[in-house]
């Protein structure tokens, strides 16, 4: 052991009798809203399908414009590794195939399908319905995820059913169903679990078959005791699922801090939970997987908190993809105008331009906040207080990356571990300067990834430069060679021809000897 | 049913998140200050008007050094003016002082306090070293005598105290008659006893030496006077989490331990911990001035490493060096080595050992 190496065991010894601190412990802010009876939206005249719901290229449509579809009917195909079916979410006519501003704050466009509800509801049939998930193989029971169109409800929207296949080749021991929902205000998980949970727990038990796990965890925040109540209770049969109350602290619901307060492990940089032989999904996944291996439905709704100090009567509604946050709005009330319109939660949603914006299989809430909830203050100079370096989960320092950033060196910032943020806003949220260090990251990230991809754009210039140069070379001597060999065989030709004539000359002269 | 046409111009950052804890630069600063309140306003009793005038003077000099700074930028002085930080730095310059210092030496520290040593290094959180500080190191240099004159406590009320405009004489015109009033700090009088020769066990053990006390009934500036205050106003900031524990637990243990083991050995040359703790600028050093966010590490490693260093140097100063307090200068040297405290003492990553390479992936455990 290295004098470096003790020092480090020494620090590490230090910080761990200190207790390693990370995140922050916001006002959740989570009721009234949790607590009220779960709502279903009335059905919208039009919804706008994107065609883009999920990491990864958008889905492919295989319908016309013009044409009638079935609620739950395929509109468009997953289209790459990992891309995602969309399906409609009511029956109707579709409008159109075109385009509407996407949930981010730049107001950016993307593809969508514009379906004109008949207001009808006539689900598609399914042929799969009436099978038993558990006589099934688990590469079948993920097929039919991925037909479902699931994704992860967590916000991160990756496709569930390449999440189960790499479990299943992983050879993963433990499912870890994350029921944390961290982020305040949000608590769609919350009522899912308590309105849903013997649903939750039978697509836990078609996870484990699915991925070969033999136990499943379901972590939820004890600021949630109904729903840790409810899916105790829905559990118990079961003894492979146990649901293990976590302490509520932002962000609980990172996929590897969940999994390193349940297991005590540490998910190595650049790895995944599953080296270390587990697997996180989202509780609402585990409902999307019930409703598709039982009813053979796919996801086209979910449930949507509705939440804010601009909100009438704030809850959790039942959404069909494709609504906008307009009519979800409109339905919920507003009594007054919102300072900022958030899709997601407080701490990592995006804000919204407006609300004529799609709800999409990722929207787990709809935020009407006022100026006084999201205070917002003119950023003053770091005072270098170390706040944010207490508050960072990853343990990061972020007042040195911003200050990296703010002068130009992203580099400098990368070798403070920029590419380790999660981007939770942890920072953020207790610098009393108020810098917005996550729209720092945020820049910093999309600088480099456009660095990056003018790197690889140079290689491939330099590349196919090298390739035109070296072919141009080979041709010229190709060329050269040709020419010589043309000129030796002329040569040799003329040669023969020269040796030739000459023997027959000889031969002439020997036959006027003979004659 | 069609939406309504709600398009919002948001203020401030695009990016998430859209909630704030609720803290603010000023409020600290605030908190600060009142937590020195108590400590300060008994100074203001134990030496009546003319520490009221000095303080008045240094802290509106420091407004005033800030402001006309942020005038020369071209810059609006009044928003940072209300960030509290430059009338702190003036506040816990005068608490340095000798209470009944001349004016000019208030005004003169305070500007330099803000003009050379804050903004010229770029203003609030750029500087490198405690402004306070700085200009309290640059006023002792440069004017000795004044620096080290201290008067014994003459409370508000009682016999022979100046009134408003006497203090105001005072302050602006000097003392009148040094010789009545002019007391000995403990530090200095055992460091003029130790130089005379004399060992500290006579020296202290003499009718004519200092009292210590913990409640500050005694000769020094308005900072050190009164222990219990300094001491309850800095416990209030930890309780408060405005600052933690561990700069001030460890300055006030990098002195005590140095001063406990030295004055077992030798008695004759060392002064007791006790003395050293309750005597000059350590407690209002540990609480307030080396517990700057600014000059002081960003990680409690750091800080502890940063704390000791603090304490070891003030009692290294106090000891061996050639003046009687230390904590300045200590605190300035620990400023100057935290920008390399923070290179080297770096929290973990999450997922990767203190080089920051990936951890290993353990082996998969069924």
């Amino acid at each position: 052991m290295g004098l470096m190496e003790k020092f480090h065991a020494f620090l590490d010894l230090l910080e761990h009798g200190s207790g390693r601190h990370w995140g922050v412990h916001p006002d959740d802010r989570k009721r009234p809203a949790a607590d009220a009876p779960l709502r279903g939206l009335p059905l919208p005249g039009r919804l706008y399908v994107p065609l883009q719901q999920h990491i990864g290229a958008a889905a492919r449509p295989i319908v016309l414009v013009g044409q009638k579809v079935l609620k739950g009917q395929l509109l468009a195909e997953a289209q790459g590794a990992t891309s995602a079916a969309i399906h409609a979410p009511t029956s109707g006519t579709i409008a159109a195939i075109g385009e509407i501003t996407a949930p981010h704050a730049s107001g950016l466009p993307f593809a969508a399908i514009t379906l004109a509800a008949d207001g009808a509801e006539r689900w598609i049939d399914s042929a799969t319905a009436a099978d038993d998930p558990f006589s099934l193989p688990p590469a079948e029971v993920a097929k039919r995820v991925a037909a479902a169109g699931v994704v992860g409800l967590g916000g991160a929207t990756f496709p569930s059913a390449l999440k189960l296949g790499l479990g299943l080749r992983a050879k993963i021991h433990t499912l870890i169903l994350n029921g944390g929902e961290c982020e305040p205000y949000l608590s769609c998980d919350d009522r899912l679990m308590r309105d849903y949970a013997l649903e939750i727990v039978d697509g836990i038990r078609i996870m484990l078959h699915a991925t070969g796990a033999q136990k499943a965890l379901i972590g939820i925040e004890d600021n949630k005791p109904e729903a840790i109540a409810t899916m105790t209770a829905a559990a118990r049969a079961f003894a492979e699922i146990e649901v293990r109350p976590v302490p509520a602290r932002y962000p609980m619901g990172s996929e590897k801090h969940l999994f390193s307060e349940l297991t005590g492990q540490e998910v190595p940089a650049d790895g995944r939970t599953t080296d270390l032989g587990a697997l996180v999904h989202n509780v609402g996944t585990a409902w999307a997987v019930h409703e598709a291996l039982r009813n053979g439905r796919p996801l086209v709704e979910r449930i949507v908190t509705v939440n804010g100090g601009a909100i009438a009567f704030p809850g959790n509604i039942r959404v069909p993809v494709g609504a906008l946050v307009g009519d979800v709005l409109a339905f919920a009330g507003l009594k007054e105008s919102p300072a900022r319109l958030v899709m997601g939660g407080p701490m990592m949603g995006s804000l919204l331009p407006h609300a004529r914006v799609p709800v999409v299989k990722g929207t787990s809430g709809i935020l009407a906040l006022t100026a006084a909830e999201a205070t917002m203050a003119d950023p003053g100079p770091c005072i270098r207080c170390g706040s944010c370096a207490r508050a960072c989960p990853v343990g990061l320092l972020p007042l040195e990356m911003s200050a990296r950033i703010a002068a130009g060196e992203l580099n400098g910032a990368v070798a403070f571990g920029l590419k380790d943020c999660l981007a939770c806003g942890c920072c953020a949220f207790v610098c009393p300067s108020r810098i917005p260090l996550v729209q720092y990251f945020n820049h910093a990230k999309g600088e480099l990834a456009a660095q990056g991809r003018a790197q690889l754009r140079n290689e491939a210039a330099r590349r196919l430069a090298a390739a035109r140069a070296e072919r141009i070379e080979r041709e010229a001597k190709e060329k050269a060679e040709a020419a010589a060999r043309r000129k030796a065989e002329r040569a040799a030709q003329k040669a023969a021809e020269k040796v030739a004539a000459e023997a027959a000359a000889a031969a002439g002269a020997a036959s006027e000897v003979e004659s | 049913m069609n939406p309504e046409p709600l398009t919002l111009v948001p203020t401030g950052p695009l990016a998430s998140p859209h909630a704030h804890g609720g803290g603010r630069v000023t409020w600290v600063m605030a908190k600060v200050m009142l937590a020195l309140a108590p400590a300060t306003l008994y100074g203001f009793w134990l030496y009546g008007w003319p520490a009221v005038h000095l303080w008045t003077i240094t802290v509106a000099c420091a407004l005033l050094g800030e402001a006309f700074s942020l005038r020369l930028m071209q810059r609006r002085a009044m928003p940072v003016l209300l960030d509290g930080s430059a009338a702190l730095t003036g506040w816990l310059l005068a608490l340095s002082l000798p209470p009944w210092a001349p004016w000019w030496l208030g005004a003169a520290g305070g500007l330099f306090a803000t003009v050379i040593a804050k903004q010229i290094f770029g203003g609030l959180g750029q500087n490198l070293f405690n402004p306070a500080m700085v200009a309290r190191v640059a006023l002792l240099i440069s004017f000795p005598v004044p620096m080290t004159q201290w008067v014994g406590p003459l409370p508000l009320g009682s016999l022979g105290a100046p009134d408003f405009v006497q203090g105001l004489q005072i302050t602006l015109g000097g003392i009148p008659d040094l010789d009545a009033v002019a007391s000995a700090s403990l530090l200095g009088y055992a460091k003029t006893e130790l130089s005379r020769g004399v060992d500290l066990v006579a020296a202290l053990g003499g009718a004519q030496a200092p009292a210590l006390s913990f409640v500050g009934n005694r000769a020094g500036s308005l900072g050190e006077t009164s222990a219990l205050l300094i001491a309850a106003g800095g416990l209030a900031l930890i309780f408060l989490r405005v600052i933690s524990w561990h700069i001030p637990m460890a300055m006030l243990l990098g002195i005590a331990l140095p001063a406990l083991v030295a004055h077992a050995i030798d008695p004759a040359r060392h002064m007791a911990a006790s003395a050293h703790l309750l005597s000059g600028a350590a407690l209002l050093g540990a609480f307030f001035i080396a517990t700057d966010y600014v000059t002081s590490p960003n990680t409690r490693l750091g800080q502890m490493v940063f704390g000791a260093g603090c304490g070891l140097l003030t009692w290294v100063i106090r000891t061996w060096g050639g003046y009687p307090e230390g904590v300045a200068f200590a605190v300035l040297l620990m400023n100057a080595l935290t920008p390399a405290i923070d290179h080297v003492v770096r929290p973990r990553i999450y997922g990767r050992d203190r080089r920051g390479r990936p951890q290993e992936p353990p082996e998969a455990k069924p």
